[in-house]
Protein backbone atom coordinates (compact mmCIF):
# COMPACT_ATOMS: atom_id res chain seq x y z
CA UNK A 1 0.00 0.00 0.00
CA UNK A 2 1.46 3.46 -0.69
CA UNK A 3 1.72 5.96 1.53
CA UNK A 4 -1.18 8.40 0.30
CA UNK A 5 -3.96 5.53 0.57
CA UNK A 6 -2.59 5.13 3.98
CA UNK A 7 -3.05 8.99 4.99
CA UNK A 8 -7.53 8.48 5.01
CA UNK A 9 -8.83 5.53 7.25
CA UNK A 10 -7.50 3.45 9.85
CA UNK A 11 -3.80 2.21 10.23
CA UNK A 12 -2.80 -0.08 12.71
CA UNK A 13 1.13 -0.33 13.50
CA UNK A 14 2.54 -3.33 16.24
CA UNK A 15 -0.90 -3.84 17.59
CA UNK A 16 0.18 -6.38 20.16
CA UNK A 17 -1.62 -7.72 23.76
CA UNK A 18 -1.08 -11.05 25.49
CA UNK A 19 -1.43 -12.95 22.64
CA UNK A 20 -2.78 -11.10 20.07
CA UNK A 21 -0.29 -9.33 17.46
CA UNK A 22 1.77 -7.67 16.34
CA UNK A 23 -0.49 -6.62 14.18
CA UNK A 24 0.14 -4.28 11.45
CA UNK A 25 -3.13 -3.25 9.15
CA UNK A 26 -4.25 -0.82 6.81
CA UNK A 27 -7.46 0.10 6.50
CA UNK A 28 -8.77 2.57 3.72
CA UNK A 29 -11.89 4.80 4.41
CA UNK A 30 -15.14 3.37 2.82
CA UNK A 31 -13.57 0.02 2.80
CA UNK A 32 -15.65 -2.75 4.59
CA UNK A 33 -13.02 -5.34 5.95
CA UNK A 34 -14.55 -8.80 8.03
CA UNK A 35 -12.59 -10.47 10.29
CA UNK A 36 -13.12 -13.85 10.58
CA UNK A 37 -11.94 -16.63 12.33
CA UNK A 38 -12.57 -19.36 14.97
CA UNK A 39 -13.40 -18.13 19.01
CA UNK A 40 -10.73 -17.23 21.04
CA UNK A 41 -8.70 -16.57 17.78
CA UNK A 42 -8.45 -12.50 19.44
CA UNK A 43 -11.04 -10.90 17.00
CA UNK A 44 -12.63 -9.17 20.29
CA UNK A 45 -9.16 -8.40 21.45
CA UNK A 46 -8.33 -6.21 18.60
CA UNK A 47 -11.36 -4.08 18.60
CA UNK A 48 -10.92 -3.71 21.89
CA UNK A 49 -7.33 -2.74 21.13
CA UNK A 50 -8.10 -0.53 18.61
CA UNK A 51 -10.68 1.31 20.40
CA UNK A 52 -7.78 1.63 22.95
CA UNK A 53 -9.88 -0.17 25.66
CA UNK A 54 -7.31 -2.22 26.61
CA UNK A 55 -3.75 -1.49 27.22
CA UNK A 56 -1.61 -3.00 24.59
CA UNK A 57 1.58 -1.85 22.59
CA UNK A 58 2.07 -0.53 19.25
CA UNK A 59 0.00 2.55 18.04
CA UNK A 60 -3.40 3.13 15.70
CA UNK A 61 -3.72 6.17 13.11
CA UNK A 62 -7.11 7.90 11.97
CA UNK A 63 -6.67 9.73 8.77
CA UNK A 64 -2.53 10.15 9.80
CA UNK A 65 -3.32 11.36 13.14
CA UNK A 66 -1.36 9.70 16.18
CA UNK A 67 -3.73 7.95 18.68
CA UNK A 68 -1.77 8.97 21.57
CA UNK A 69 -2.32 12.86 20.02
CA UNK A 70 -6.00 12.86 20.30
CA UNK A 71 -7.68 12.60 24.09
CA UNK A 72 -9.35 9.20 24.44
CA UNK A 73 -12.52 10.55 25.05
CA UNK A 74 -12.44 12.07 21.27
CA UNK A 75 -10.87 8.97 20.01
CA UNK A 76 -14.07 6.88 20.71
CA UNK A 77 -16.12 9.02 19.05
CA UNK A 78 -14.16 9.10 15.91
CA UNK A 79 -13.61 5.48 15.93
CA UNK A 80 -17.06 3.92 17.17
CA UNK A 81 -16.51 0.59 18.77
CA UNK A 82 -20.08 -1.31 19.30
CA UNK A 83 -19.40 -4.95 21.43
CA UNK A 84 -20.96 -7.98 21.41
CA UNK A 85 -22.73 -7.68 23.90
CA UNK A 86 -24.15 -3.99 24.84
CA UNK A 87 -23.95 -2.22 28.20
CA UNK A 88 -26.71 -0.26 29.58
CA UNK A 89 -26.52 1.96 32.72
CA UNK A 90 -30.13 3.35 33.12
CA UNK A 91 -33.01 1.33 33.35
CA UNK A 92 -34.74 2.87 30.15
CA UNK A 93 -33.11 3.47 26.65
CA UNK A 94 -33.90 7.32 26.36
CA UNK A 95 -31.36 8.53 28.87
CA UNK A 96 -28.60 6.51 26.58
CA UNK A 97 -29.23 8.50 24.10
CA UNK A 98 -28.84 12.09 26.15
CA UNK A 99 -27.44 14.81 23.37
CA UNK A 100 -28.30 13.32 20.26
CA UNK A 101 -30.07 15.37 17.51
CA UNK A 102 -33.62 14.09 17.39
CA UNK A 103 -34.17 13.51 14.18
CA UNK A 104 -30.51 11.63 13.42
CA UNK A 105 -31.95 9.50 15.99
CA UNK A 106 -35.58 8.77 14.34
CA UNK A 107 -33.72 8.20 11.45
CA UNK A 108 -31.14 5.83 12.57
CA UNK A 109 -33.97 3.72 14.61
CA UNK A 110 -35.90 3.77 11.37
CA UNK A 111 -33.25 2.47 9.33
CA UNK A 112 -32.87 -0.55 11.29
CA UNK A 113 -36.42 -1.16 11.68
CA UNK A 114 -37.33 0.32 15.14
CA UNK A 115 -39.78 3.02 16.05
CA UNK A 116 -39.01 6.27 18.28
CA UNK A 117 -41.11 4.88 20.56
CA UNK A 118 -38.41 2.43 21.28
CA UNK A 119 -36.78 5.03 23.23
CA UNK A 120 -39.14 5.01 26.11
CA UNK A 121 -38.69 0.95 26.44
CA UNK A 122 -37.62 -0.57 29.86
CA UNK A 123 -33.79 -2.23 29.18
CA UNK A 124 -34.38 -4.93 31.06
CA UNK A 125 -37.48 -6.09 28.73
CA UNK A 126 -36.32 -5.99 25.25
CA UNK A 127 -34.60 -8.75 23.66
CA UNK A 128 -31.32 -9.41 22.70
CA UNK A 129 -31.45 -8.28 19.04
CA UNK A 130 -33.18 -4.98 20.23
CA UNK A 131 -30.55 -4.57 22.54
CA UNK A 132 -28.35 -5.01 19.56
CA UNK A 133 -29.91 -2.98 17.03
CA UNK A 134 -30.11 -0.22 19.72
CA UNK A 135 -26.61 -0.70 20.35
CA UNK A 136 -25.24 0.18 17.14
CA UNK A 137 -27.64 2.87 16.71
CA UNK A 138 -26.88 4.79 20.20
CA UNK A 139 -23.27 4.49 18.77
CA UNK A 140 -24.42 5.66 15.45
CA UNK A 141 -26.63 8.59 16.74
CA UNK A 142 -23.56 9.80 19.55
CA UNK A 143 -20.56 9.92 16.57
CA UNK A 144 -22.88 12.16 14.94
CA UNK A 145 -23.41 14.31 17.64
CA UNK A 146 -20.27 16.55 16.46
CA UNK A 147 -19.48 14.95 13.32
CA UNK A 148 -21.67 14.43 10.40
CA UNK A 149 -20.83 10.72 10.39
CA UNK A 150 -18.28 8.29 12.39
CA UNK A 151 -14.68 8.05 10.31
CA UNK A 152 -13.91 3.91 11.75
CA UNK A 153 -16.49 2.22 12.88
CA UNK A 154 -16.06 -1.47 14.68
CA UNK A 155 -18.33 -4.15 15.00
CA UNK A 156 -18.63 -7.23 16.64
CA UNK A 157 -21.16 -9.53 14.93
CA UNK A 158 -23.67 -6.62 14.71
CA UNK A 159 -26.21 -9.31 13.15
CA UNK A 160 -26.05 -12.00 15.47
CA UNK A 161 -28.60 -12.02 17.38
CA UNK A 162 -31.20 -10.79 14.70
CA UNK A 163 -33.85 -12.47 12.01
CA UNK A 164 -33.06 -12.21 8.49
CA UNK A 165 -34.97 -8.91 7.74
CA UNK A 166 -33.71 -7.00 10.73
CA UNK A 167 -30.16 -8.47 9.59
CA UNK A 168 -30.92 -6.98 5.99
CA UNK A 169 -31.70 -3.54 7.08
CA UNK A 170 -28.59 -3.08 9.68
CA UNK A 171 -26.13 -4.50 6.78
CA UNK A 172 -28.07 -1.68 4.52
CA UNK A 173 -27.85 0.91 7.32
CA UNK A 174 -23.34 -0.12 7.69
CA UNK A 175 -23.39 -0.74 4.26
CA UNK A 176 -24.28 3.09 4.02
CA UNK A 177 -22.06 4.36 6.88
CA UNK A 178 -19.08 2.90 4.33
CA UNK A 179 -20.65 4.79 1.81
CA UNK A 180 -20.26 8.30 3.53
CA UNK A 181 -16.06 7.11 3.70
CA UNK A 182 -16.71 5.15 6.92
CA UNK A 183 -13.64 2.78 7.24
CA UNK A 184 -15.38 -0.52 8.76
CA UNK A 185 -13.94 -3.38 10.43
CA UNK A 186 -17.21 -6.17 11.47
CA UNK A 187 -16.52 -9.52 13.01
CA UNK A 188 -18.72 -12.40 11.48
CA UNK A 189 -18.55 -15.67 11.61
CA UNK A 190 -21.01 -15.49 8.22
CA UNK A 191 -18.69 -15.60 5.39
CA UNK A 192 -22.07 -15.13 3.29
CA UNK A 193 -22.50 -11.88 5.11
CA UNK A 194 -18.92 -10.99 3.85
CA UNK A 195 -19.55 -11.78 0.80
CA UNK A 196 -22.56 -9.77 0.34
CA UNK A 197 -21.32 -6.57 1.72
CA UNK A 198 -18.56 -6.36 -0.44
CA UNK A 199 -16.19 -6.73 2.37
CA UNK A 200 -12.25 -8.06 2.38
CA UNK A 201 -12.24 -10.71 4.45
CA UNK A 202 -8.96 -11.04 6.96
CA UNK A 203 -8.61 -13.95 8.75
CA UNK A 204 -7.21 -14.13 11.97
CA UNK A 205 -5.98 -17.01 14.21
CA UNK A 206 -4.15 -17.55 16.98
CA UNK A 207 -3.83 -13.46 17.29
CA UNK A 208 -2.46 -13.30 14.01
CA UNK A 209 -3.69 -12.42 10.98
CA UNK A 210 -3.39 -15.04 8.45
CA UNK A 211 -4.47 -14.59 4.85
CA UNK A 212 -6.44 -11.82 3.79
CA UNK A 213 -8.87 -12.12 0.61
CA UNK A 214 -11.38 -9.84 -1.31
CA UNK A 215 -14.81 -11.78 -1.27
CA UNK A 216 -16.01 -12.98 -4.90
CA UNK B 1 -18.68 16.06 88.12
CA UNK B 2 -22.19 15.16 89.51
CA UNK B 3 -21.50 11.58 90.66
CA UNK B 4 -19.14 9.57 92.07
CA UNK B 5 -16.62 7.17 90.52
CA UNK B 6 -16.71 3.58 91.77
CA UNK B 7 -12.97 1.99 90.76
CA UNK B 8 -13.51 -1.68 90.37
CA UNK B 9 -11.35 -4.12 92.31
CA UNK B 10 -9.53 -7.35 90.85
CA UNK B 11 -11.72 -9.18 92.74
CA UNK B 12 -14.78 -7.74 91.10
CA UNK B 13 -13.49 -8.31 87.69
CA UNK B 14 -12.72 -12.20 89.27
CA UNK B 15 -17.28 -12.05 90.03
CA UNK B 16 -18.11 -11.09 86.52
CA UNK B 17 -15.37 -13.96 85.16
CA UNK B 18 -18.37 -16.24 86.27
CA UNK B 19 -20.49 -14.74 83.86
CA UNK B 20 -17.58 -15.82 81.27
CA UNK B 21 -17.54 -19.36 82.74
CA UNK B 22 -21.50 -19.73 82.24
CA UNK B 23 -21.40 -18.45 78.59
CA UNK B 24 -18.94 -21.46 78.28
CA UNK B 25 -21.13 -24.06 80.22
CA UNK B 26 -23.72 -22.72 77.66
CA UNK B 27 -21.99 -23.76 74.54
CA UNK B 28 -20.91 -27.07 75.96
CA UNK B 29 -24.30 -28.01 77.19
CA UNK B 30 -26.03 -26.68 73.82
CA UNK B 31 -22.80 -28.21 71.92
CA UNK B 32 -22.37 -24.76 69.76
CA UNK B 33 -18.31 -25.51 69.86
CA UNK B 34 -17.35 -22.16 70.49
CA UNK B 35 -16.18 -22.65 73.92
CA UNK B 36 -12.29 -22.88 72.44
CA UNK B 37 -12.88 -19.36 70.92
CA UNK B 38 -14.95 -17.85 73.54
CA UNK B 39 -11.62 -18.77 76.22
CA UNK B 40 -9.19 -17.11 73.71
CA UNK B 41 -11.06 -13.98 72.94
CA UNK B 42 -11.54 -13.54 76.88
CA UNK B 43 -8.06 -14.27 76.94
CA UNK B 44 -6.76 -11.63 74.45
CA UNK B 45 -9.62 -9.14 75.82
CA UNK B 46 -7.60 -9.07 79.13
CA UNK B 47 -4.18 -9.53 77.64
CA UNK B 48 -4.84 -6.60 75.09
CA UNK B 49 -6.60 -4.26 77.38
CA UNK B 50 -4.23 -4.67 80.02
CA UNK B 51 -1.44 -4.36 78.14
CA UNK B 52 -2.79 -1.15 76.19
CA UNK B 53 -4.07 0.51 79.80
CA UNK B 54 -0.42 0.58 80.59
CA UNK B 55 0.60 1.80 77.20
CA UNK B 56 -1.53 4.48 77.65
CA UNK B 57 -0.63 4.93 81.60
CA UNK B 58 2.87 5.51 80.25
CA UNK B 59 1.96 8.19 77.62
CA UNK B 60 -0.07 9.82 79.06
CA UNK B 61 2.22 10.73 81.93
CA UNK B 62 5.00 11.32 79.36
CA UNK B 63 2.88 13.95 77.32
CA UNK B 64 5.40 13.75 74.17
CA UNK B 65 4.23 15.05 71.28
CA UNK B 66 6.84 12.91 69.39
CA UNK B 67 5.58 9.56 71.34
CA UNK B 68 1.66 10.79 71.02
CA UNK B 69 2.56 10.86 67.01
CA UNK B 70 3.92 7.59 67.09
CA UNK B 71 0.88 6.12 69.21
CA UNK B 72 -1.44 7.71 66.75
CA UNK B 73 0.85 6.70 63.48
CA UNK B 74 0.45 3.40 64.07
CA UNK B 75 -3.12 3.37 65.43
CA UNK B 76 -3.91 5.08 61.68
CA UNK B 77 -1.90 1.87 60.33
CA UNK B 78 -3.43 -1.47 62.06
CA UNK B 79 -6.90 0.63 61.10
CA UNK B 80 -5.92 0.61 57.43
CA UNK B 81 -4.92 -2.90 58.01
CA UNK B 82 -8.54 -3.62 59.69
CA UNK B 83 -10.28 -2.10 56.83
CA UNK B 84 -8.84 -3.85 54.24
CA UNK B 85 -8.64 -7.00 55.81
CA UNK B 86 -11.95 -8.65 55.39
CA UNK B 87 -12.46 -6.93 51.65
CA UNK B 88 -13.30 -10.11 49.40
CA UNK B 89 -11.67 -8.51 46.33
CA UNK B 90 -9.00 -5.95 46.68
CA UNK B 91 -6.56 -3.87 44.78
CA UNK B 92 -3.40 -5.20 43.19
CA UNK B 93 -0.06 -4.22 44.74
CA UNK B 94 -0.86 -3.34 48.24
CA UNK B 95 -3.84 -0.20 46.50
CA UNK B 96 -5.90 -1.39 48.70
CA UNK B 97 -3.94 -0.93 51.87
CA UNK B 98 -2.51 2.59 50.52
CA UNK B 99 -5.95 3.84 49.83
CA UNK B 100 -7.67 2.93 52.91
CA UNK B 101 -4.93 3.92 55.12
CA UNK B 102 -4.21 7.18 53.59
CA UNK B 103 -7.92 7.61 53.76
CA UNK B 104 -8.76 6.97 57.14
CA UNK B 105 -5.67 9.64 57.75
CA UNK B 106 -6.91 12.52 55.99
CA UNK B 107 -10.39 11.21 57.74
CA UNK B 108 -9.97 10.65 61.32
CA UNK B 109 -6.60 12.41 62.15
CA UNK B 110 -7.72 15.87 60.40
CA UNK B 111 -11.11 16.22 62.17
CA UNK B 112 -9.30 14.66 65.34
CA UNK B 113 -6.96 17.72 65.21
CA UNK B 114 -9.66 20.36 64.49
CA UNK B 115 -11.41 19.21 67.94
CA UNK B 116 -8.52 19.25 69.90
CA UNK B 117 -7.34 22.73 68.59
CA UNK B 118 -10.69 24.58 67.71
CA UNK B 119 -13.00 22.62 70.04
CA UNK B 120 -11.64 20.57 73.27
CA UNK B 121 -8.49 22.83 73.49
CA UNK B 122 -6.14 20.64 76.28
CA UNK B 123 -3.01 21.89 77.26
CA UNK B 124 -1.07 20.82 75.39
CA UNK B 125 -3.50 20.71 72.30
CA UNK B 126 -1.76 17.35 71.69
CA UNK B 127 -2.48 15.97 75.12
CA UNK B 128 -2.19 12.22 74.53
CA UNK B 129 -5.34 11.33 77.21
CA UNK B 130 -7.59 13.52 74.90
CA UNK B 131 -5.63 13.14 71.61
CA UNK B 132 -5.92 9.51 71.50
CA UNK B 133 -8.93 8.27 72.59
CA UNK B 134 -10.47 10.81 70.16
CA UNK B 135 -8.18 9.27 67.30
CA UNK B 136 -9.24 6.02 68.73
CA UNK B 137 -13.14 6.80 67.97
CA UNK B 138 -12.67 8.20 64.91
CA UNK B 139 -10.75 5.63 63.53
CA UNK B 140 -13.06 3.03 64.82
CA UNK B 141 -15.81 4.43 62.88
CA UNK B 142 -14.30 5.56 59.97
CA UNK B 143 -12.57 2.62 59.15
CA UNK B 144 -16.34 1.12 58.89
CA UNK B 145 -17.51 3.57 56.11
CA UNK B 146 -14.09 3.61 54.14
CA UNK B 147 -14.17 -0.82 54.17
CA UNK B 148 -18.17 -0.83 52.76
CA UNK B 149 -17.46 2.01 50.64
CA UNK B 150 -14.66 0.60 49.00
CA UNK B 151 -15.85 -2.96 49.30
CA UNK B 152 -19.03 -1.61 47.39
CA UNK B 153 -17.54 0.40 44.50
CA UNK B 154 -15.33 -2.53 43.82
CA UNK B 155 -17.78 -5.25 43.52
CA UNK B 156 -20.01 -2.51 42.07
CA UNK B 157 -17.40 -1.93 39.14
CA UNK B 158 -17.13 -5.29 38.47
CA UNK B 159 -20.22 -6.01 38.15
CA UNK B 160 -21.32 -3.43 35.80
CA UNK B 161 -17.75 -3.33 33.68
CA UNK B 162 -20.11 -3.48 30.19
CA UNK B 163 -22.24 -0.73 31.45
CA UNK B 164 -18.84 1.13 32.48
CA UNK B 165 -17.56 0.26 28.76
CA UNK B 166 -20.52 1.43 27.38
CA UNK B 167 -19.87 4.72 28.54
CA UNK B 168 -16.59 4.93 27.60
CA UNK B 169 -16.85 3.62 24.42
CA UNK B 170 -19.66 6.33 23.74
CA UNK B 171 -16.56 9.04 25.02
CA UNK B 172 -17.46 9.20 28.46
CA UNK B 173 -14.48 10.07 30.41
CA UNK B 174 -13.94 7.56 33.40
CA UNK B 175 -15.38 10.06 35.83
CA UNK B 176 -18.41 10.35 34.27
CA UNK B 177 -18.81 6.83 33.38
CA UNK B 178 -18.22 5.62 37.00
CA UNK B 179 -19.76 9.23 39.20
CA UNK B 180 -23.09 7.10 40.22
CA UNK B 181 -21.22 3.97 41.48
CA UNK B 182 -19.19 6.30 43.54
CA UNK B 183 -22.02 7.93 44.91
CA UNK B 184 -24.18 4.55 45.68
CA UNK B 185 -21.01 3.32 47.33
CA UNK B 186 -20.16 6.80 48.79
CA UNK B 187 -23.52 6.42 50.66
CA UNK B 188 -22.96 3.15 51.86
CA UNK B 189 -19.66 3.96 53.61
CA UNK B 190 -21.90 6.58 55.42
CA UNK B 191 -25.11 5.05 56.40
CA UNK B 192 -23.80 3.75 59.56
CA UNK B 193 -22.44 6.82 60.71
CA UNK B 194 -26.45 8.01 60.12
CA UNK B 195 -28.04 5.36 61.40
CA UNK B 196 -25.78 5.87 64.23
CA UNK B 197 -26.95 9.45 64.67
CA UNK B 198 -30.70 8.72 64.07
CA UNK B 199 -30.38 6.12 67.23
CA UNK B 200 -28.25 7.62 69.30
CA UNK B 201 -29.91 8.63 72.89
CA UNK B 202 -33.43 5.95 71.55
CA UNK B 203 -32.26 2.73 70.59
CA UNK B 204 -28.55 2.55 72.45
CA UNK B 205 -26.77 5.45 74.73
CA UNK B 206 -23.29 5.68 73.13
CA UNK B 207 -20.52 3.77 74.65
CA UNK B 208 -18.45 6.88 75.18
CA UNK B 209 -21.76 9.04 76.79
CA UNK B 210 -22.36 5.63 79.44
CA UNK B 211 -18.55 5.55 80.27
CA UNK B 212 -19.04 9.28 81.01
CA UNK B 213 -22.23 8.96 83.13
CA UNK B 214 -20.81 5.83 84.65
CA UNK B 215 -17.69 8.02 85.61
CA UNK B 216 -19.82 10.65 87.44
CA UNK B 217 -20.17 12.86 84.55
CA UNK B 218 -23.80 14.67 84.79
CA UNK B 219 -25.85 13.39 82.04
CA UNK B 220 -26.35 16.56 80.19
CA UNK B 221 -22.65 16.77 80.25
CA UNK B 222 -21.90 13.52 78.50
CA UNK B 223 -24.74 14.91 76.38
CA UNK B 224 -22.75 17.64 75.23
CA UNK B 225 -19.86 15.63 74.76
CA UNK B 226 -21.33 12.87 72.69
CA UNK B 227 -23.05 15.45 70.38
CA UNK B 228 -19.72 16.72 69.62
CA UNK B 229 -18.71 13.21 68.79
CA UNK B 230 -21.25 12.44 66.88
CA UNK B 231 -20.69 15.15 64.68
CA UNK B 232 -16.87 15.23 64.52
CA UNK B 233 -17.58 11.12 63.57
CA UNK B 234 -19.86 12.19 60.57
CA UNK B 235 -16.83 14.57 59.47
CA UNK B 236 -14.29 11.94 59.43
CA UNK B 237 -16.69 9.36 57.90
CA UNK B 238 -17.74 11.67 55.05
CA UNK B 239 -14.31 12.55 54.28
CA UNK B 240 -12.57 9.44 54.40
CA UNK B 241 -15.68 7.73 52.73
CA UNK B 242 -14.86 10.16 49.76
CA UNK B 243 -11.73 10.09 49.13
CA UNK B 244 -11.60 6.10 49.48
CA UNK B 245 -14.19 5.54 46.99
CA UNK B 246 -12.81 8.39 44.64
CA UNK B 247 -9.23 6.85 44.91
CA UNK B 248 -10.31 3.75 43.91
CA UNK B 249 -12.41 4.74 41.03
CA UNK B 250 -9.88 6.35 39.65
CA UNK B 251 -6.93 3.44 40.40
CA UNK B 252 -9.45 1.23 38.53
CA UNK B 253 -9.27 3.14 35.60
CA UNK B 254 -6.50 4.91 34.07
CA UNK B 255 -5.65 8.36 32.21
CA UNK B 256 -6.10 6.70 28.70
CA UNK B 257 -10.40 7.15 30.18
CA UNK B 258 -10.24 3.04 30.51
CA UNK B 259 -11.61 0.65 33.38
CA UNK B 260 -8.77 -1.20 34.57
CA UNK B 261 -9.64 -4.95 36.04
CA UNK B 262 -6.76 -5.81 36.00
CA UNK B 263 -5.57 -3.99 38.80
CA UNK B 264 -7.14 -6.12 41.08
CA UNK B 265 -7.67 -9.94 41.97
Amino acid sequence: MTNQTTQSGLRLKGITRLGLGPIDLNLASGQITALMGPSGAGKTMLLRAIADLDPAQGNAFINGQDRNEIAPTRWRKRVVYVPAITGWWDEKIRPHFVGADKNTTKQILHALGLESTALDWDVAHISTGEKQRLGLARALVNAMIDATAPEVLLLDEPTSGLDEQNRDMAEKLILKQAQNGATILMVTHDRAQAVRMGAKILNINSGKISTSEVAP
Amino acid sequence: MTGVYIALSYFDLIIVSTLLLLAGMISIWQRLGVERALGIAALRTVIQLVLIGYVLKILFAMTSPLWTAIAAVIMVALAGREATARQQTRLNGGWSYAIATSSLMMGATLVTAVALVAVIRPEPWFDPRFALPLLGMMLGNTLNGVAVGMERLISTIKREKIAIEARLLLGHSRVDAMRDYVRESSRAGLMHIINAMSAAGIISLPGMMTGQILAGVSPTEAVKYQIMIMFLLAGATAIGVLLATTLTARRLSDERERLRLDRMN
